[in-house]
């Protein structure tokens, strides 16, 4: 574990890109390679199954402390972090040991399903052994909320920079990796960093999937609109689908496998030819308009598929690319031509669950620009441009031609801060989460109605001032939470708008999120909630009259 | 014996019982039957001081006390014509029948707990403290009372110090790295205390062979104040008074005020890092995004704050400005008459230096 502390204490301290490869490139030439194996693991993003409940973990942390329960809880809100806060309040270590990281995660395993009293009298025994850095990792891995600010993208040019093999190879062998039913000892590990051709990808696994640029201003910056594909952005769920020897797969971005959630698209991949890997969008779909995202949640979200959820809400593939034919990647051919085989495929295969997302055609940036106006009655978020001779990369690299996102403007209203919530991480302590209010002009007089939470979009130096403000305009604490008097105005900004009798105001907003601080703008005028109704009438009237 | 309110707010309509030989007042804490203030945040007739950082000691009163070790400071701060009488810790001065003495709080130079005894009563006010040693100014006495007024600016059990020794050992091995690699160090700290405990701290971790010591305007003043007052602190430059090539190798000492101002420019590339208490907290460390945080503090922590209230045996504690709910609910827990006093003590500042 020390070695493991040791690299994250530095991974931690360093915000360069040159200073974090040094540090995983010590450590992989030093760490035994089950170790390495399991640090590969979580600093790849894995996210092992809980093997302590928290609430188990929170009585051991109390008894061990000696603190109160509400003492304990005042120091957690202080700090924001569960695994930093019973670093900072046990007892220093009586026994320290040097326990690898395999042997870590091993013991934890076997924490699993075990008596009550047993794990905590175990966990407070582990912890003895353990210094601060090592008490925080701990917990952190065992509360599955290890991160440390590396990307699976820079653990990747690491390890492929360690065992001298191209990026590219490392990045497709560790696609499935961070699965927990995977293997992690130290096979898994010499089999990622083993030389080239050793290895073969596992059957049903994905590519890392190509993620897009989001597109600032005026494409014209790009060149000649003749040298981009130009699709509609769909408001989706991301996924390739995989066929390979008789068998489909459905993966997510997250390399989530999602096939159950969608037995439809099980159903299609059966109908593709073997060795075909497709690039596309999972949308709710009715009458060849895609649906908003809500509907698909309530896809993702149910235990039980049932035939009526099915019903209520079809989705389709909007295909976008295809990386697999005949079980020969394709990933370096241009795009031009993986989008000539995409078209010929989805045509032969001819399945109203398989569609081809169109590609748009104007003559202009002009003329895309003044199209673009209609993403909102269309269902999507805007424009994907992606150029001609673009391979497909990995991840949001841009060394292989890039895939631009040109999102349309949010939706806005200035809202008014009336809750605040103490943040998370580096934003701990201080007051960064906020709820936002509309006027609602009922017959009793005017009241502010909250209908939105939002915590990003601020600056570090306004955050700061946010928070003084916060504290000084307090009216009550409700544990993290205050309730301040009604100051502060913001221009919040959201991408779509529905009812949700779930909330007091009767609306739901997707991705709220403060555009600018009015300091100009009196809290008397800020915006009514008639004026956010609004917004709905127009969304839902939109959505029923205009198609594709 | 009379009820006491459990939290003596004073100020407001009910007053706190007039048996109490300090009480809070619009003005400041108050001794009755003295008829003076303690650390007032308005201009009063008469104010004690504890120590010298300006939310304890502000300007416009008429009279001041403060400890010998303190004055020279409060004169660079206050105006070097102020009325001040400056008395020796321990020494005990009586006022309208109320004896005043001071004993050091191991804060800064000068700090000092404000003891008042009155009619066989004994109270003693903390102003702020520390437990730890710091080579800079006297170390914290306890002292035997019956109600003790105590800070609380770091009153949470997350709060724990390492031992100073073990910070200053870092502080000297950052220094070395980058010395080595050709970056300044720059380290921020608050230029009243802090700044005067790096330099002896440094000194006594053996790293004054590294690289010349500069110290911005802010801490120089001090640094001589200290040096004037008899507490030796190694050898400190202006920046125009070194080498540029030098300035590679140099530890920079500068108030958390000057992060972001051209004074900064002519360091280049330096490493930042920044001395305070609050740099415990990985957030706190993340959010100023500087490269190293030291958690060193000149107030005590939390086993600090607690082992301070037992060893002055008072069975009432009254917690100002700080964790006030939190230290008050777990004091009365742990069986003291616990209260607070509300105080006008700069908690931006505490979060500033501290």
């Amino acid at each position: 574990m020390k070695a493991f502390a040791q690299l994250y204490v530095e991974l931690d301290a360093t915000t360069s890109t040159s200073g974090k490869l040094d540090a995983l490139a010590r450590y992989y030439a030093t760490a035994s390679p089950g170790d390495a194996a399991w640090a590969t693991y979580f600093l790849a993003g894995g996210k092992p199954r809980q093997s302590v409940p928290s609430a188990m973990l929170r009585e051991a942390a109390i008894e061990a402390s000696g603190l109160a329960p509400w003492l304990f809880e005042e120091c957690y809100q202080a700090v924001g972090d569960f695994a930093e806060t019973l670093a900072h309040v046990l007892p220093p270590a009586a026994r320290l040991s040097d326990r690898g990281l395999a042997e870590w995660v091993a013991r934890l395993a076997a924490l699993r399903g075990a008596d009550p009293a047993e794990v905590k009298a175990r966990l407070i025994a582990d912890w003895d052994e353990l210094d601060w850095n090592g008490r925080f990792l701990l917990i952190k891995l065992i509360g599955g909320g290890f991160r440390v600010g590396v990307s699976r993208l820079l653990v990747t040019r690491a390890l492929a920079a360690h065992a001298g093999l191209d990026a590219k190879t490392v990045a497709q062998r560790l696609i499935g990796y961070t699965h927990i039913n995977a293997q992690h000892d130290a096979d898994a590990f010499r089999a990622l960093i083993a030389p080239e051709g050793d290895v073969r990808g596992a059957a049903g696994h994905p590519y890392p999937f190509f993620l897009a640029h989001q597109l600032n201003g005026d494409p014209s910056s790009l060149g000649s609109p003749d040298d981009w594909i130009v699709e509609w952005k769909w408001d989706g769920i991301r996924a390739q689908l995989v066929a390979r020897g008789g068998e489909v797969w459905l993966w997510s971005r997250g390399e989530e496998l999602v096939t159950d959630r969608f037995p439809e698209m099980a159903s299609l991949g059966t109908r593709l030819p073997a060795g075909t890997v497709l690039d596309g969008e999972v949308v709710a779909w009715r009458d060849g308009m895609p649906q908003p995202f809500a509907a698909l949640q309530t896809r993702i979200g149910r235990k039980a598929l049932t035939p009526k959820v099915l019903a209520a809400t079809p989705v389709v593939l909007l295909a976008y690319d295809v990386l697999e034919l005949d079980g020969v990647d394709l990933r370096d051919r241009p795009q031009e031509e993986r989008r000539l085989r995409l078209e010929a495929l989805v045509a032969a295969i001819d399945d109203p669950r398989l569609v081809l997302s169109p590609r748009v055609e104007r003559a202009s940036w002009a003329d895309y620009a003044t199209l673009r106006e209609e993403s909102r009655d269309r269902g999507v978020e805007g424009f994907m441009l992606k150029r001609r001779d673009a391979r497909y990369g990995v991840g949001r690299t841009k060394s292989d031609g890039a895939w631009w996102k040109w999102k349309i403007d949010p939706m806005s209203v200035d809202a008014v801060l009336v809750y605040a919530q103490r943040g998370h991480g580096r934003r701990a302590s201080l007051y960064t989460d906020y709820t936002f209010a509309v006027w609602d002009e009922g017959s009793e007089g005017r009241k502010l109605v909250p209908f939105a939470k939002a915590y990003s979009g601020l600056t570090d130096d306004e955050i700061l001032e946010v928070d003084a403000i916060v504290r000084r305009t307090t009216v009550e604490k409700f544990g993290p939470v205050r309730s301040v008097a009604p100051t502060l105005v913001f221009e919040l900004g959201f991408e779509a708008i529905q009812r949700s009798p779930r909330h007091k105001s009767g609306i739901a907003v997707r991705f709220p999120r403060m555009l600018r601080w009015r300091v100009d703008k009196p809290v008397e005028e800020a915006d009514t909630l008639a004026t956010l109704t609004s917004l709905l009438g127009d969304a839902e009237k939109r959505r029923t009259t205009t198609d594709v | 014996m009379p009820s006491y309110s459990r939290t003596a707010t004073g100020g407001g309509i009910i007053g706190p019982p007039m048996s109490d030989l300090v009480v809070s007042r619009p003005e400041g804490l108050y001794c009755p039957p003295g008829g003076f203030y303690i650390d007032p945040w308005r201009p009063v007739d008469r104010a004690v001081l504890t120590h010298a950082h300006g939310d304890h000691a502000r300007p416009g009163s008429a009279r001041y006390l403060a400890s010998r070790d303190a004055e020279r400071v409060l004169r660079t701060r206050l105006g070097a014509d102020i009325a001040l009488d400056a008395i020796s810790y321990g020494e005990r001065v009586v006022h309208q029948g109320v004896a005043i003495s001071l004993h050091p709080a191991g804060h800064v130079l000068g700090s000092a707990q404000v003891r008042l005894e009155h009619e066989g009563r004994v109270w003693v006010v903390s102003g702020d403290y520390k437990i730890d040693p710091d080579p800079t100014c006297a170390p914290f006495e306890a002292v035997r009372c019956d109600v003790f007024v105590t800070e609380s600016t770091f009153g949470l059990p997350i709060y724990r110090w390492q031992p100073p020794h073990e910070i200053f050992a870092d502080i000297a091995a950052w220094w070395r790295g980058n010395a080595a690699a050709a970056r300044t160090s720059l380290l921020y700290g608050y230029a009243f205390g802090k700044a005067q405990r790096i330099l002896a701290g440094v000194r006594d971790a053996g790293a004054l062979d590294v690289g010349p010591i500069v110290c911005h305007g802010a801490v120089e003043v001090l640094n001589d104040a200290y040096r004037a007052t008899g507490v030796a602190l190694p050898p400190t430059h202006r920046v125009d008074d070194v080498a540029k090539a030098d300035l590679k190798r140099a530890l920079v000492l500068a108030p958390p005020s000057a992060a972001g101002t051209p004074w900064l420019r002519r360091f280049g590339d330096a490493s930042d890092a920044f001395a305070s208490g609050w740099m415990r907290l990985r957030g706190a460390r993340r959010r100023r995004a500087l490269d190293r945080g030291f958690a060193l503090s000149d107030h005590a922590d939390w086993p600090g704050l607690m082992s301070a209230i037992l060893s002055t045996g008072a069975r009432r504690v009254i917690v100002t400005h700080g964790n006030v709910p939190i230290m008050v609910r777990h004091l009365a827990e742990l069986g003291y008459e616990a209260g607070a006093f509300a105080t006008e003590y700069d908690e931006d500042a505490a979060e500033a230096g501290a």
